[in-house]
């Protein structure tokens, strides 16, 4: 057993790596709570939010953290259209098409990627990446705390566009009673694509926050999408605040899993309780019953 | 009948070519092909769309040969034993899900999660030599189950093709088949008629896991290397799903058509664009494109093309 001064520095980076997480698994359980689909396309959305961010700075040298309202926008319009002009038209509404076009989608997109930026990874290096605020005895990395309080935000600011704007209580009534809705005037098909783009638009966030600390390649959607997933069955399908809470938690065991079973094997911890979860309990902790 | 004719004659063909590229190119298709129909079995005619059948080519994969490298059995024996494996694999993983109620997106991410857990695990254990994979010695001799001349690769693949291929025929014509298809359609209806839904899935994903497995076996063989990323990575998985829906998932033929149409579509593109990349790309449009329009796949395209040389 390693001492606590190794498990909490481990423990807090864990929570800090969650709420991260967390804005990337917010997005799609919001596509899931309202279109019932699962988006594979996820992890791939988030790595050409990534380029779009490593661009900028390279670039353009807009700094991640300014550039990330703008390219929030940029990722919400590449949501929308891809929604509109893609997984609406292609998958005429059927569960295992959206699936399947979703799949197709994130193959083109990573190949894509591929083509274009080669396989290589790429980092940035901004004058904060190395910065370490100091708690205690912990060395916490600024920008994994910045991200952390820059999640928590964002989330909180999505958690009242649902609750209290008339464009949140057209996706909640979408989300709860298709047919219901569109007896009352609501443009269902609009808000399909609403929420898909309000989905893909926290990836531009997520990414803008991540780039800092992470590297870039074409396949590093991939090391996210199993993560949000989980994350997402974990805290229960649709719901907000057990994405949050699920974020941390996987950023824990994550963490926690490096640390008791080596870097390798720590991160079979994940897919344990993926499978656990959808096996035992698939509504997740906060979900409601289908 | 005319249409088997031309079949025949042309999965007869390589026979007649010198063992060169021409030959790996057929014996890739055939593979691929092969583990198409391992998918289709599941993901077609069950409607169990499967996103991680990695696990079960994996799985083959590495038991054949750890047991060859590690325990010095025989390279044959392989074959029946990942197929055991595949089969282990896929009643444990069915029996799961299937008893916790997991179908269409749940099955899928289930499968998915599986085989993640295997990458990692054959990541970081001693037995499979973690992240450096391993090497199967190279020993050409028929009795390694390792061939210099291509055109025995061919007839193996065409091999294992005529069994996953007869499994199919016989899925559409055997009472296990139309339960399993009758199943497909309606669960519920399935079973009040007296179909022991769990029990039919649970075979059908250990008979399509024992087929994934030996397409890993025989990948393994002819290669003669196998690392965690290559036997339980999503490429694979994907591969698998992509030729039997392009072809056209549920249809006998579906996974040779599919399998032809991506390996045709892989080295015309090669030969014009020398950038990674843009053949895969390909194939995710061709299988948003076939969702779209074509939702039997391009076999769908058979009866059309029969009835319009009538008219």
């Amino acid at each position: 057993m390693p001492p606590t001064d190794i498990i909490l520095p481990a423990l807090a980076n864990g929570v800090l790596t969650g709420g991260v997480y967390a804005l990337v698994a917010l997005g799609l359980t919001l596509i899931y709570g309202v279109l019932h689909i699962i988006n594979f396309a996820h992890g791939s959305l988030l790595m050409l939010a990534m380029y779009g961010a490593y661009f900028a700075f390279t670039q353009a040298s807009i700094d991640p953290y300014l550039a990330l309202p703008l390219l929030a926008a940029a990722m919400g319009a590449v949501g929308y259209a891809m929604y509109r002009f893609v997984v609406g038209p292609f998958s005429h509404g059927d569960d295992r098409n959206i699936l399947l076009v979703t799949l197709g989608c994130a193959v083109i997109i990573d190949n894509l990627a591929l083509a274009l930026f080669k396989g290589d990874s790429r980092t940035i290096e901004t004058p904060y990446s190395f910065e370490v605020i100091e708690l205690g005895t912990m060395f916490l990395s600024m920008p994994r705390v910045i991200s952390f309080a820059v999640a928590i935000v964002i989330c909180a600011a999505l958690a009242l566009l649902i609750a209290r704007t008339d464009l949140g209580r057209a996706i909640r009534a979408v989300a709860k009673e298709r047919t219901g809705a569109r007896l009352v005037g609501i443009d269902v098909e609009k808000i399909f694509a609403a929420s898909y783009a309000i989905g893909i638009a926290t990836l531009g966030a997520a990414a803008c926050l991540l780039l800092p600390t992470f590297y870039v390649s074409p396949s590093v959607g991939n090391a996210f999408v199993l993560v949000a997933f989980t994350i997402v069955v974990l805290g229960g399908m649709g719901s907000f605040v057990g994405a949050m809470l699920g974020g941390v938690i996987v950023g824990v065991t994550e963490s926690l899993g490096g640390l008791f079973l080596g870097e390798a094997l720590g991160q079979i911890g994940i897919s344990l309780i993926f499978i656990a979860i959808l096996l035992l309990r698939p509504t997740g902790l906060f979900g409601q019953k289908a | 009948m005319i249409g088997y004719a031309v079949l025949a004659a042309a999965l007869c063909m390589p026979f007649a070519l010198p063992s060169g590229f021409a030959v790996s190119v057929a014996v890739q298709t055939l593979f691929t092909a092969f583990i198409a129909q391992a998918w289709n079995i599941a993901g077609g005619y069950g409607g169990l769309t499967s996103f991680g059948h990695a696990v079960f080519f994996g799985t083959g994969a590495y038991v054949s040969t750890i047991f060859q490298q590690r325990f010095g059995f025989n390279a044959w024996l392989g074959l029946p034993l990942g197929a055991l494996a595949g089969g282990m694999v896929g009643t444990v993983m069915g029996w799961l899900a299937f008893r916790a109620g997991l179908r269409g997106s749940y099955f899928a991410l289930v499968t998915l999660a599986f085989a993640e857990a295997f990458r990692i695990l054959a990541n970081s254990i001693e037995i499979t030599r973690g992240g450096l994979g391993m090497l199967i010695r190279l020993d050409q001799r028929f009795a390694n189950f390792q061939f210099a001349d291509r055109r025995v690769w061919y007839a193996i693949a065409l091999g294992l093709c005529a069994l996953a291929f007869g499994t199919a025929l016989w899925l559409e014509r055997s009472r296990f088949g139309a339960r399993l298809m009758a199943v497909r359609e309606n669960e519920d209806a399935a079973r009040a008629l007296g179909v022991d839904v769990l029990s039919v899935k649970v075979r059908t994903l250990a008979l399509s896991g024992a087929f994934a497995a030996m397409g890993g076996v025989f990948y393994a063989q002819y290669y003669l290397y196998i690392d965690p990323p290559i036997a339980f990575g999503v490429e694979k998985s994907v591969e698998m799903l992509l030729a039997a829906m392009i072809g056209g998932a549920g249809t006998v033929w579906g996974p040779l058509v599919g399998s032809v149409v991506l390996h045709v579509l892989a080295d015309t593109t090669r030969h014009f664009f020398q950038v990674p990349g843009i053949a895969p790309m390909l194939y995710g449009v061709v299988l948003v494109l076939i969702v779209g329009f074509l939702p039997q796949g391009l076999i769908g395209l058979w009866p059309r093309l029969v009835r319009a040389r009538h008219a």
